[in-house]
C-alpha cells in the first residue's frame, strides 16, 4: 500500500460517513426519513454502500497495482498479509487488495445495472397486468408463474452454457431478464388497488391516456414496493453473479469480480485462506448492507408505522 | 330555445353482478337536455343512479362489469360519445367536457404537487410547455381564489384543507374551459360554510367563463340556490323535471313532494323530520309498474301493474306519474 492508496481508503470512508451525517440531517424534519434511523443497521448499511462504492470509483487511486498485474509469479506467490499487501497475494501473485477494489466496480455494477433492468421490465408488466387486468392480465401472470416455477440459477445456467463467451453487457441483460418475475406479482397487487382509487378517475376524466394514466398516476404510487424490492434484489444479483463466476461461467478472467475471485482462491483455501476471505467478506457485508436499508425503507415508506 | 349542448337520450346502463346472477340496471332509460350555460340539477337519493349517470357521460364506466346499451345516445357538438374512438374520447374528456368528484381528499394524486395536477389536463390536450402550463395553473388557482397561488402551487394535496382541494380539483377541471362541467355531489364532503363558498364560486366561474353545469346532488337546498332546471331521479329513471321555481312550487311527482318533505325546515311547527317511507330497491330488481309504487302514498292498482310514460306535466316539464292524467286519484286533496 502507498500514501496515495491510504488517501483513497480514506476519502472512502468519509464519504459514508458524510453521506450518513447529511441523511440524519434531513431527517430531522421528515417522518419518512425518521422512521428510516429508526433502524440502527440502516446507518451502518448506508455508510457502508458508499464507502464501497466510492472505492470502487477511486479504484485508480486506491488500487497500488494493476488488478491483473502477477508482480513475481516465484516469490510473491501466496504471500499473507502484510503492510505491502493488505490482503495478501493470490495464486498467481496478484495483489488481493487491488482486485477487491476493482472487482467492487465490477461486482456493484452489475448488481445495480442487473436490478434496473428487472425493476424496470417488472414494474411495467406489473401495472399492464394490474391496470388493464382481464386477458392482459392472465397472459402475464401465467408467463410469471412459468418464470417462478423454473429455478432462476437453472435458466441462467442455461443461457450461459449454450452461449459461448457471454460478454458483461449481455451477462446484465440476461441476470436482469430472469430477476423480474417477483417484482411484476408485487406491483401488479399494488396496481390492482391503486387503479380503483379517485385519483386515477380523475385523471381520466381529464382526458389522459392509458399510458399516461399508468405512468404518471399510478406507478409513482407504487414507488415503495418497487424500491424495496430493488433494494433486496441487487443483493441477490450480487449473489448470483458471484456464484456464477465461481463456477466460471459469470464474468470471465482476468476481469475481476468477487466471485471469480473466490473460484481462483478456492483451490489455495488451507494455505491461502486470505485470497477467498476478504472477497467473500465483501460480498457479505454488501448484502448485508442492502438487505439492512431494504428493510429499514420499507419502515420509511410505510406511513402507517409512524406511531409505532 | 338554442340547440341543447348536451343531449341524453334514452341512456341505459347496466352492471353485471358479482356472482352473475343478475343484471343491476343502474340507469335505465334516461333522458334529458343541457343548454348553453345553464345549470341544470340532478336530483335523487343514493343508488338511483345519478353518478352512473354521470360517469357514462364521459364514459367512465368500469367495463366490466358495466355496460352501456347499444341504443343509448349521448350527443356533444353533433357527435355520439357512446360512438367515438377512444383517442377522440379523450380529447373531449378535460378538454371540452370536465367533471369534478365528490371526494376531494382522494381524487388528487397524493405523489405531485397540486400546481403539477392542475396544469396536467393543458399539457394533454394545448401541449403546452411545463413552463406555460404551470404560468396557466398559477392562474386557475387564482381565479378560484387561493391565496398566494404561486406558493400553494408547490405543495402536496396532504397539506390543503378540505375546502381547498375542492377548490383545486375545481382550477384541474376548468383550466381548458370547458363548455360542460359536471359536477359530481361537489360540495357533499364540505362543512356547510365551505360548501356555500363552493357554490358561489361554481356560479361566479359559470358567468366568467359561460359553461353549461350538470349539477348533481341529493340536496334539495343547493339545487334551489343553484340551479335552473332541475331533473329528479328514481330507480334509474327520470321521474320528474321542471324549471326550479316551477318544482319547488308545485312539484308534480309523488317522489318530488317526498324529497321536499324530508328538507328541514326552521320555520316548521314539527317535530319529527318527515322522512319516504322504505328505501330505494335494488337494482337488480325494480319493482313492476311504476317503480316509486311501493312508497307511494297515492297508488293504486294500476301503479302496480302498469309503467307511467314521461308525460309533460305544464310548459316545460314532465313527470312519470299516473296522477297527472287522473289528478282525483290524489289523496289528500289538491
Amino acid at each position: 500500500m502507498n500514501p496515495r492508496a491510504w488517501l483513497a481508503v480514506t476519502l472512502a470512508i468519509a464519504a459514508g460517513l458524510a453521506a450518513v451525517a447529511l441523511l440524519r440531517r434531513r431527517a430531522a424534519g421528515r417522518p419518512a426519513w425518521r422512521r428510516f434511523f429508526r433502524h440502527p443497521p440502516a446507518a451502518i448499511g448506508i455508510a457502508l454502500l458508499v464507502s464501497v462504492t466510492a472505492l470502487a470509483l477511486l479504484a485508480p487511486l486506491a488500487a497500488p497495482y494493476a488488478p491483473a498485474a502477477q508482480l513475481d509469479i516465484i516469490g510473491l506467490q501466496n504471500q499473507a498479509p502484510s503492510l505491502l499487501h493488505p490482503m495478501g497475494t493470490d495464486l498467481y501473485s496478484r495483489d488481493v487488495w487491488s482486485r477487491l477494489v476493482y472487482g467492487a466496480r465490477i461486482s456493484l455494477a452489475i448488481g445495480a445495472l442487473a436490478m434496473a433492468v428487472a425493476v424496470t421490465v417488472g414494474a411495467v408488466v406489473g401495472a399492464l397486468a394490474g391496470y388493464f387486468r382481464r386477458s392482459v392480465d392472465a397472459v402475464l401472470m401465467r408467463l410469471v408463474d412459468v418464470g417462478l416455477a423454473v429455478p432462476r440459477m437453472f435458466i441462467l445456467l442455461m443461457i450461459v452454457a449454450l452461449w459461448e463467451g457471454l460478454s458483461l453487457p449481455m451477462l446484465v441483460l440476461v441476470i436482469g431478464l430472469t430477476g423480474w418475475f417477483a417484482t411484476s406479482r408485487l406491483v401488479r397487487a399494488e396496481v390492482l388497488s391503486l387503479r380503483e382509487r379517485g385519483f386515477v378517475e380523475s385523471a381520466r376524466a381529464l382526458g389522459a391516456s392509458p399510458a399516461r394514466v399508468i405512468f404518471r398516476h399510478v406507478l409513482p404510487n407504487a414507488a415503495a414496493p418497487i424500491v424495496i424490492s430493488a433494494a433486496l434484489g441487487i443483493g441477490n444479483v450480487i449473489l448470483l453473479e458471484s456464484g456464477l463466476s465461481f463456477l466460471g461461467l459469470g464474468v470471465a478472467p482476468p476481469i475481476p469480480s468477487w466471485g471469480n475471485m473466490i473460484a481462483d482462491g478456492a483451490s489455495e483455501l488451507a494455505t491461502a485462506p486470505w485470497s477467498t476471505l476478504f472477497p467473500g467478506l465483501a460480498i457479505g457485508l454488501v448484502v448485508m448492507a442492502l438487505n439492512a436499508v431494504a428493510d429499514a425503507l420499507r419502515d420509511a415508506l410505510d406511513p402507517s408505522q409512524e406511531t409505532a | 330555445m338554442t340547440d341543447p349542448l348536451l343531449r341524453v337520450r334514452d341512456l341505459k346502463t347496466y352492471f353485471v353482478t358479482e356472482h352473475g346472477t343478475g343484471t343491476a340496471r343502474a340507469v335505465d332509460g334516461v333522458s334529458f337536455e343541457l343548454q348553453p350555460g345553464e345549470t341544470l340539477g340532478l336530483v335523487g337519493e343514493s343508488g338511483c343512479g345519478k353518478t352512473v349517470t354521470s360517469l357514462s357521460i364521459l364514459r367512465l364506466i368500469p367495463e366490466p362489469p358495466g355496460h352501456i346499451l347499444p341504443g343509448s345516445f349521448i350527443e356533444f357538438e353533433g357527435r355520439n360519445l357512446l360512438a367515438l374512438a377512444p383517442r377522440d374520447l379523450r380529447a373531449i374528456r378535460g378538454n371540452r367536457i370536465a367533471m369534478i368528484f365528490q371526494e376531494p381528499m382522494t381524487s388528487l394524486n397524493p405523489v405531485f404537487t397540486i400546481g403539477d395536477q392542475v396544469a396536467e389536463a393543458a399539457i394533454v390536450h394545448q401541449g403546452l410547455s411545463r413552463k406555460d402550463a404551470r404560468a396557466r395553473a398559477v392562474e386557475m388557482l387564482a381565479l378560484v381564489g387561493i391565496p398566494e397561488p404561486d406558493q400553494r402551487a408547490d405543495d402536496y394535496p396532504h397539506q390543503l384543507s378540505g375546502g381547498m382541494r375542492q377548490r383545486v380539483m375545481i382550477a384541474m377541471a376548468l383550466i381548458c374551459h370547458p363548455q360542460v362541467l359536471i359536477a359530481d355531489e361537489p360540495t357533499t364532503a364540505l362543512d356547510v360554510t365551505i360548501q356555500a363558498q363552493i357554490l358561489e364560486l361554481l356560479d361566479r366561474l359559470q358567468r366568467e367563463l359561460g359553461m353549461a353545469i350538470l349539477l348533481i346532488t341529493h340536496d334539495l337546498g343547493i339545487v334551489a340556490g343553484a340551479a335552473d332546471r332541475v331533473v329528479v331521479m328514481y330507480a334509474g329513471q327520470v321521474v320528474e323535471s321542471a324549471p326550479v321555481k316551477e318544482l319547488f312550487a308545485r312539484p308534480a311527482h309523488p317522489y318530488t313532494e317526498g324529497l321536499m318533505e324530508s328538507v328541514p325546515r326552521l320555520d316548521a311547527q314539527r317535530s319529527r323530520l318527515h322522512a319516504i317511507p322504505g328505501s330505494v330497491p335494488a337494482a337488480t330488481a325494480w319493482p313492476a309498474g311504476c317503480r316509486f309504487h311501493p312508497r307511494c302514498p297515492h297508488a293504486w292498482d294500476k301503479c302496480r301493474t302498469e309503467e307511467p310514460p314521461l308525460p309533460a306535466a305544464g310548459p316545460g316539464r314532465t313527470a312519470r306519474c299516473w296522477l297527472v292524467a287522473e289528478p282525483a286519484r290524489r289523496k289528500g286533496g289538491a
